[in-house]
């Protein structure tokens, strides 16, 4: 076994003790030990990408040497390893965007705290991307519960946010309530709770017919679980709250990151636990077609109406799950592959827009109204700068990263040729538009001279502009390069098997 | 129906686990949708529990020497109902964190009053 084998386990254990560490230092060590944590895994997370890419084939990691039955396993393969370095990744400059609005917003004696709760989200977010077991998943997505309702909590000072939280906190207990309740029965019906067991026995049954009733009942608590927690559309109501009361890196991880840990998750359940020719057979993709299609004509129209910049970016991500759960629903594997692509392409825009907007709120007298923030892309130019690089890859304009995977999308819709295809079709377009419709104006307002005296303005972190640049890179990057993703993508698909 | 009274366990586990879900999601005291929250959860404990559950055989507790497979019950959801106790146990802790904050704040604990209240709040 290669060193770098052990990395993905290094990286769970090393983010879950940094959540111990950061508890017992002061608010400047513990940001400096979770940004060196962070770091480590993400490094780490590329070697062992490169270490898969270069072997072409998955391995799986036995904890405690236990075999399979017994024991508790990580699986390792191309697409796992890529979310661990996005989020990793993501995480570290999300956090350098905002980083002097956590040290603001936060008790003075508890900002250590903060980090404590990143270090938590990392390690339940990289525990889920990675897990072969599916009560393990239950466990660490209670802990991306808590720790993620933590982080809209943390802003003490504002009772919306307080709220928002409680909200949250409802919605998702709901989520894994109805998960947990899906992993007991498919534990009753098939003895196993790894995932390789399971679907062996799972397509024994299928196959002979029995248990077919909670098989399918399994397969809606699963997908309503999971959906609940990711804000798919008639589930979105606790999103634009929780997402628009943060403060800037709370809202950029979990619209960037949280989100997707779970959609990611339930592909994996359809792919490695259920098996996707079950899954097809029992239409469960159309719902999730039609969930995600309401979604993103629901969420835009709700942006449009929105006057406080914060909630309308919100209302974007309610949209933007919805073309990443229309993928799934396509019910085809370049429909998967999409819906991956697009994690990935929200992933590294929706930070990028959150932190520009910190930015405007730091020259607005920390406003986030549309009326306050008139002027504010003139005040902080590179703020300005990225939020206009994100509009537009949001829109999807070619040379952008949204071009790619709504480019995907549609050539994956296409190729269904069903009712599907017309619908998908439509509901792209439209909702392009109707981006279009709520980008554009608020660039607007961001670039007009403002009638009254701009407040002081003091100069911008040096942490803020790096992160800033670095997004603006990788969305460029991601835009013009994307090939070789698009690949890796599409072999770790082919890998999940 | 009669199916209903054979498994009498996982019936009554369903039941409560709808007045918990109700409880959470349609009272409006925040105490009480805490109560409503642990009810669910305990109900899918007593569901996950019984399926463990052999008639007629002990917990695999080695007394005197192992004997046969067929003397005990299976104890991997007594180890699962364990683990989601730990769970349930710290959100728990973590919602009534919440609710003194919110309450200290605003002197109720009606959830529709709160949000009433914070939205006339400055932000």
């Amino acid at each position: 076994m290669a060193l770098v084998q052990n990395f993905p386990f290094l990286s769970i254990i090393l983010t879950l003790s940094g959540g111990v560490i950061c508890s017992v230092l002061k608010g400047h060590g513990a940001r400096k030990y979770s940004t060196f944590v962070l770091c480590t895994v993400l490094i780490g997370s590329l070697l062992t990408l490169a270490h898969v890419l270069s072997t072409g084939e998955a391995y799986v990691y036995m904890m405690g040497h236990f075999p399979a039955p017994w024991g508790n396993e990580i699986r390792v393969g191309i697409l796992e390893t890529m979310m661990a370095a996005l989020f990793s990744g993501i995480m570290l400059l999300s956090l350098m965007g905002g980083m002097h609005h956590i040290f603001e917003d936060t008790e003075d004696t508890k900002s250590n705290l903060y980090f404590t709760l990143v270090m938590l989200l990392s390690a339940s977010l990289l525990a889920l991307v990675y897990t072969n077991d599916l009560f393990t998943g239950y466990v660490f997505v209670e802990i991306n519960t808590i720790a993620s309702c933590a982080l809209v909590m943390i802003r003490y000072r504002s009772g919306k946010a307080l709220v928002a939280t409680v909200r949250y906190l409802f919605m998702s207990l709901l989520g894994s309530g109805l998960f947990l309740i899906g992993i007991t029965i498919l534990y009753d019906i098939t003895g196993h709770l790894l995932m390789e067991n399971i679907a062996e026995s799972v397509a024994v049954l299928f196959k002979t017919g029995t248990y077919a009733f909670p098989l399918s009942v399994v397969i809606v608590l699963f997908s309503m679980g999971l959906a609940i927690k990711s804000a798919c559309f008639p589930f979105h109501t606790w999103l634009p709250g929780a997402h628009g009361n943060a403060t800037v890196s709370s809202s950029s991880i979990l619209s960037g990151l949280v989100l997707k840990g779970y959609i990611f998750l339930l592909i994996k359940i359809f792919y490695r636990v259920i098996g996707m020719e079950i899954i097809f057979q029992q239409r469960a993709t159309n719902v999730l077609f039609i969930f995600g299609v309401l979604a993103m004509i629901v969420g835009s129209i709700k942006a449009i109406q929105e006057k406080d910049l914060k909630r309308m970016l919100a209302y974007s991500s309610v949209a933007q799950i919805g073309y990443i759960f229309l993928g799934i629903g396509l019910g085809t594997e370049a429909g998967i592959a999409a819906a991956c692509l697009h994690i990935i392409v929200h992933a590294i825009t929706k930070p990028m827009l959150f932190t520009a907007c910190g930015g405007f709120m730091d020259v607005s007298g920390g406003s986030k109204k549309f009326s306050e923030l008139q002027g504010a892309g003139l005040r902080d130019k590179l703020s300005g700068f990225a939020f206009i690089v994100g509009a537009m890859s949001m829109i999807g304009i070619p040379f952008f990263a949204g071009f790619i995977s709504k480019v995907y999308l549609t050539t994956s819709a296409i190729e269904t040729l069903s009712l599907k295809t017309v619908i998908a079709l439509a509901a792209l377009a439209i909702s392009t538009l109707l981006n279009a419709c709520y980008y554009i104006p608020a660039m607007l307002v961001l670039f007009t001279h403002p009638k009254k005296e701009p407040v002081s303005v003091h100069p911008r972190p040096k942490a803020m502009s790096l992160s800033l640049w670095m997004f603006i890179g990788l969305n460029f990057l991601m835009g013009c390069f994307s090939q070789p993703i698009v690949n890796a993508v599409i072999q770790g698909i082919a890998m999940f098997r | 129906m009669a199916q209903l009274f054979v498994n009498y366990y996982e019936t009554v586990a369903m039941i409560i686990f709808s007045i918990g879900f109700t409880t959470m999601l349609l009272n409006r005291n925040l105490i009480k949708k805490i109560i409503g929250f642990n009810f669910m959860d305990c109900a899918i404990y007593l569901f996950l529990a019984c399926k463990g559950y052999v008639e007629g055989r002990k917990a695999p507790i080695i007394v005197n020497g192992v004997q046969s497979v067929e003397a005990y019950i299976n104890p991997v959801p007594s180890g699962l109902v364990l683990t989601g106790i730990v769970v349930s146990v710290s959100v728990t802790a973590f919602l009534l964190a919440l609710t003194i904050r919110l309450y200290y704040r605003y002197h109720t604990l009606d959830i529709e009053e709160i949000i009433v209240l914070s939205k006339k709040e400055e932000d």
